[in-house]
């Protein structure tokens, strides 16, 4: 069994990570303050919601992008969505990206929309990715005292 | 400005029954943050995807309900058209209304206050915000 207090370093070294790279902002800790004995695998349980609605999201804004003609007020629609759930997680680069995708939105901007698109597609992979190994992590790790779980 | 009443000492409504509080959203990770937010002050919650399904619960014999929150953003019917339906109705009016909204548009939070709204609250929802409505319960 892995020395907890190693365990619990790479946690906050992951987190931190996360946080200076911009994929995650405070919203996260707001979610990680939430988490406790009565509410043990809160974290997980949101993130997961968040990955079910993301991809059903974008793959509604992948269809919309394909249709002729370009329904650009259905795709905001999409894309409040999808930008309040980044939000509610603390998914800030997804937030922002969804941003600047709004605004190619109400421009019209086919080419604009496409590009920010295909950016939100990979932040959504890699962001994916990061929080699977972080939760993993934090699994191992277990119930930690509030007091003693550090910001980096 | 801040209650002196922390969060904790929010959830014990009269008679030793919990404060019930009716969450709205149409985004399933917003209603996991809502109700999780409220429940660590010790609320009762009950959670529903549409503002047709509140109703439904609103019109039971005793929902019991202490206070509404809301989105406003949802498909079908708005937060703010639950709202006035529920300030409407000589039933369900007395019951404190509150919308939540990820945009910050004055005009729609002055709408909102107008039609009778008690808080209208930006998201994300934060510990703070829902310890401001701890005064407001019916």
């Amino acid at each position: 069994m892995e020395n907890a207090s190693g365990l619990q370093r790479q946690l906050a070294r992951m987190k931190k990570d996360l946080f200076d790279q911009g994929y995650l902002d405070e919203q996260f800790d707001q979610l990680e303050e939430l988490q406790d004995e009565s509410s043990p695998n809160f974290v997980e349980e949101v993130v997961t919601l968040f990955f079910r609605d993301s991809s059903r999201l974008m793959a509604n804004i992948d269809d919309a992008l394909q249709q002729c003609p370009r329904d650009f007020h259905r795709l905001d629609n999409f894309l409040h969505r999808l930008k309040g759930s980044a939000s509610s997680i603390g998914a800030a680069k997804m937030k922002n990206e969804c941003t600047s995708f709004r605004e190619f939105c109400s421009e019209g901007n086919l080419d604009g929309c496409l590009r920010s698109f295909q950016k939100v597609k990979n932040d959504h992979t890699i962001l994916r990715q990061k929080l699977e190994n972080y939760l993993q992590l934090l699994r191992q790790v277990g119930p930690v005292d509030k007091a003693s779980r550090s910001g980096s | 400005m801040s209650s002196p009443r922390g969060p904790k000492a929010c959830g014990g409504g009269a008679a030793d029954r919990p404060i019930h509080v009716l969450a709205v959203d149409d985004s399933s990770v917003d209603r996991a943050v809502i109700a999780r937010l409220l429940r660590s002050s010790k609320y009762r919650v009950t959670t529903v995807d549409s503002g047709k399904k509140a109703l439904e619960l609103l019109g039971l014999q005793e929902p019991n309900v202490n206070m509404i929150i809301t989105d406003y953003w949802m498909p079908e019917m708005t937060g703010y058209e639950l709202l006035k339906i529920v300030k409407e109705s000589s039933e369900l009016r007395e019951i404190p209304v509150v919308i939540m909204s990820s945009e910050n548009v004055p005009n729609r939070i002055n709408r909102c206050l107008e039609e009778g709204a008690e808080d209208f609250l930006l998201k994300p929802v934060r510990p703070s915000d829902v310890a401001r409505l701890c005064n407001r319960m019916r």
